[in-house]
């Protein structure tokens, strides 16, 4: 018997059920969040120093090469650095997770099996804690919700080794694709740039955050638009801080000119921070819990559950 | 060539060396020393137009420069090309459509152009290596562009051996111009690798490509992490070399050279306008317009010097005179030519052919006598062998015979027995047993 579709009602006088929103903002507070990103690129594509701009602290460290006799990393080496930053009392737990090495090696084959590994183990360790008998109450989730991925400012088109490592990610987490170190390009140049890797992406068929869901308003739907049409972002990143007109901004200063990071018209810094921070943050979660998460989830215990048809099929004729 | 001089005069010159006297006597190759003899004119002799001449003489034949740039794609050098020598050689790159396969070896491209400057008539040729650097796997990328250097070396030699060498094409190629990644660390794996591989071959020159990407400080820092790479790894780039006599402002000029490599430059062939109003060429961006031809603002100047106005005749002469003549050196020893200080026996190349084909031929029949020696030896084991075989297969033939003609005798004996009725032994039956052993 399939149940009636709930009828809208009018309550006759205020009952107070909409205090609920600040409750659960009360009980999140205290929690706080937690936002886990990785960054993907070719060394030497300002990483590190991007993620020091985007939560305006110093984070990381650049992993770059400086000595001769240091050797170049590898990705096997992957790992996370967590850090606690606080903005008008909510708490954000942030996880970044720096990928050293990839695509610096003469021969890259497989240098991409690291970074998917990593990420499935995040999954693979959630999906764990899920199924034992005795759960905790929060789980800690270490699931990798955004992944920047770094694309290298040549004004062509994208490498092969770009091709291959998207296509990886794109079906594990959610990517969002990023021109590093965009003043090396003029405005015509970066346009033309975008509209050949899009062309390329889509040639691909390769799915890049955001995703449009049913549930969905349109001011929700014209705003994914609008991200869209702006992929990939050509950000330039600075942990310095320049004069510019008075005021100290962070910048790069040449002998020919001054960059200003937050100015929309020099690069598309400010747009990616907001969309990450101000407008998709939830989102990102979210996707991650609701799209990645299940879709590996489920291809794990039907794994599993066909697995355990074989045992029990060899067992039973013995 | 000894000089003999009846009256040693002290010599004072202008150019303010004391030279010493050679006091000779007739004898030959007994002094070990000949100072030099500097000698004052008195009058114009005219010889000072010696490079007037060679000027009027190269003019005629006109010049020819290759040059081969190397690096990942997307780091300008087609435009470095065409802002050097500020004509459009390259024109701008056709992108592959999506999905087109883009091969997976490095192909090697050149492009000649004649162009002509004062009267100066200049054969360039640019030889590209797209590809390098652009795979997912890269090894032996430098591979094939050794291989090409190597050819033209291969060429050239094969040219000098030749009867009629009055025509020499010289194709080698005299720099190489490497592009490194702005990233401001140091290079790459697949940069070192490169550079190892070549430095002996060609004369290369870093460079550090889109250079606007870089604040000061980043160049800097940058340029110091490169050269410390090179030096780490035994590299050894170009470097103008140095002279004695010299005037002051070539050496100071060489000097500021030196310090700017490897050269930050940034290319542009489009023409822009600056905050102040010229036309220059250069890249404008929304925050300020960058002056590829401005000293300050990044090394292309330096670059373009070094390159084509005071040291193109020093790469093609340390390219003809070192590398050229190692490789040529190398390539002779391997081939097992020795070096025979005898320059001038007198070899008669046909005795030499008819003394060469005797020992040859001296050598086969020792060979020949060889084998037929030990064709014998087999010949005859194989007949001792053969001969005791037969007496043996004789021998057991009589010791069957016998045995059958006893056995034959015996059974006569019992069938005569048999036929006179007297009981025996049972019966065995006539059949004879022929059983050869059992």
């Amino acid at each position: 018997m399939t149940p009636n579709a709930p009828i809208e009602v009018q309550a006759g006088s205020y009952v107070g059920f909409d205090t609920i929103t600040r409750q659960i903002e009360h009980k999140l507070l205290k929690r706080g969040f937690q936002f886990n990103v990785m960054v993907v690129g070719q060394t030497g594509l300002g990483k590190s120093t991007l993620i020091n701009t985007l939560f305006a602290s110093h984070l990381v460290e650049s992993k770059g090469r400086i000595e001769p006799e240091a050797v170049s990393p590898s990705t096997t080496e992957i790992h996370a650095q967590s850090h606690i930053i606080s903005e008008n009392g909510v708490k954000l737990k942030l996880n970044i997770i720096d990928t050293p090495g990839y695509g610096d090696l003469i021969n890259n084959e497989g240098c991409w099996d690291p970074i998917i590994k990593h990420i499935k183990d995040q999954h693979s360790a959630y999906l764990r804690k899920e199924l034992t008998a005795m759960r905790d109450r929060y789980i800690p989730d270490t699931r990798v919700h955004c992944c920047l991925f770094f694309i290298n400012p040549t004004g062509h088109t994208l490498k092969p080794i770009d091709i291959v490592v998207l296509k990886k990610l794109t079906d594990v987490v959610n990517v969002v694709p990023v021109i590093a170190k965009a003043d090396s390009m003029t405005l015509e140049e970066r346009a033309l740039f975008k509209e050949r890797i899009m062309a390329e992406l889509q040639h691909h068929q390769v799915r890049l955050y955001p995703f449009d869901a049913e549930e969905n308003d349109d001011e929700e739907l014209q705003l994914n638009q609008r991200i869209r049409s702006m992929l990939p972002f050509a950000v330039v990143g600075s942990e310095r801080n320049v004069v510019i007109d008075g005021k100290s901004v962070r910048g790069r200063k040449n002998r020919w000119g001054v960059i200003n990071v937050e100015d929309e018209r020099h690069c598309e810094f400010v747009y990616l921070r907001n969309f990450l921070t101000r407008t998709h943050l939830q989102d990102l979660i979210e996707t991650t819990a609701q799209i990645h998460y299940e879709t590996f989830r489920s291809k794990q215990l039907l794994a599993l559950k066909e697995s355990s048809a074989k045992q029990q099929q060899q067992s039973a004729p013995a | 060539m000894q000089y003999q001089q009846q009256q040693p005069q002290p010599v004072e010159d202008g150019l303010g060396t004391s030279g010493g006297t050679s006091g000779v006597n007739g004898h030959s190759g007994t002094q070990p020393v000949n100072p030099i003899n500097r000698k004052k004119l008195a009058s114009w002799v005219g010889f000072s137009n010696l490079p007037n001449q060679v000027h009027r003489r190269s003019m005629r034949r006109g010049f020819n420069f290759t040059a081969m740039v190397v690096g990942e794609s997307g780091l300008g050098k087609s435009t470095l090309i065409n802002t050097l020598f500020e004509t459009k050689l390259y024109e701008p790159k056709q992108i592959p459509a999506p999905g087109v396969d883009r091969g997976r070896t490095v192909q090697i491209e050149s492009i000649s152009a004649d162009i002509e400057e004062n009267g100066v008539r200049l054969k360039l040729t640019v030889v590209d290596t797209p590809g390098f650097g652009d795979f997912v796997n890269n090894d032996e990328s430098w591979r094939p562009i050794v291989d090409n250097i190597e050819a033209r070396f291969d060429a050239y030699l094969e040219q000098e051996n030749r009867v009629n060498r009055l025509k020499l094409v010289d194709n080698r190629v005299h720099a190489c111009i490497y592009f490194i990644q702005p990233t401001g660390h140091s290079l790459k794996p697949i940069d070192i690798e490169f550079m190892r591989r070549l430095h002996t071959k060609v004369n290369l020159i870093p460079v550090i490509a889109k250079a606007d990407t870089l604040t000061e400080e980043e160049v800097v820092l940058s340029k110091r992490r490169v050269l410390a790479d090179i030096a780490h790894h035994g590299i050894r780039i170009f470097q103008p070399p140095q002279y004695e006599n010299e005037d002051e402002e070539t050496i100071q000029e060489n000097e500021e050279i030196i310090s700017k490599v490897p050269f930050a430059v940034v290319g542009s062939d489009n023409i822009v306008r600056s905050p102040n109003g010229r036309e220059v060429r250069g890249r404008a961006y929304p925050w300020g317009v960058i002056e590829v031809d401005n000293e300050e603002h990044c090394d292309f100047v330096k670059l373009r010097q070094m390159l084509v106005r005071t040291h193109m005749e020093e790469l093609r002469e340390h390219t003809n005179d070192i590398l050229y003549e190692n490789y040529r050196t190398d390539k002779l020893k391997a081939m097992g030519v020795s070096q025979d200080e005898s320059v001038f026996k007198e070899t008669n190349p046909a005795a030499k052919q008819a003394e060469e084909r005797a020992l040859h031929e001296a050598k086969l029949a020792k060979m020949e006598a060889e084998m037929k020696m030990v064709f014998q030896q087999k010949v005859q084991e194989k007949e001792q062998k053969l001969k005791q075989s037969e007496e043996e297969l004789y021998a057991r033939h009589r010791e069957m015979k016998e045995a059958l003609e006893k056995q034959r005798l015996d059974l006569e004996d019992k069938k005569r027995r048999v036929e006179s009725g007297r009981p025996l032994t049972p019966e065995k039956g006539t059949k004879k047993r022929f059983g050869i052993g059992k």
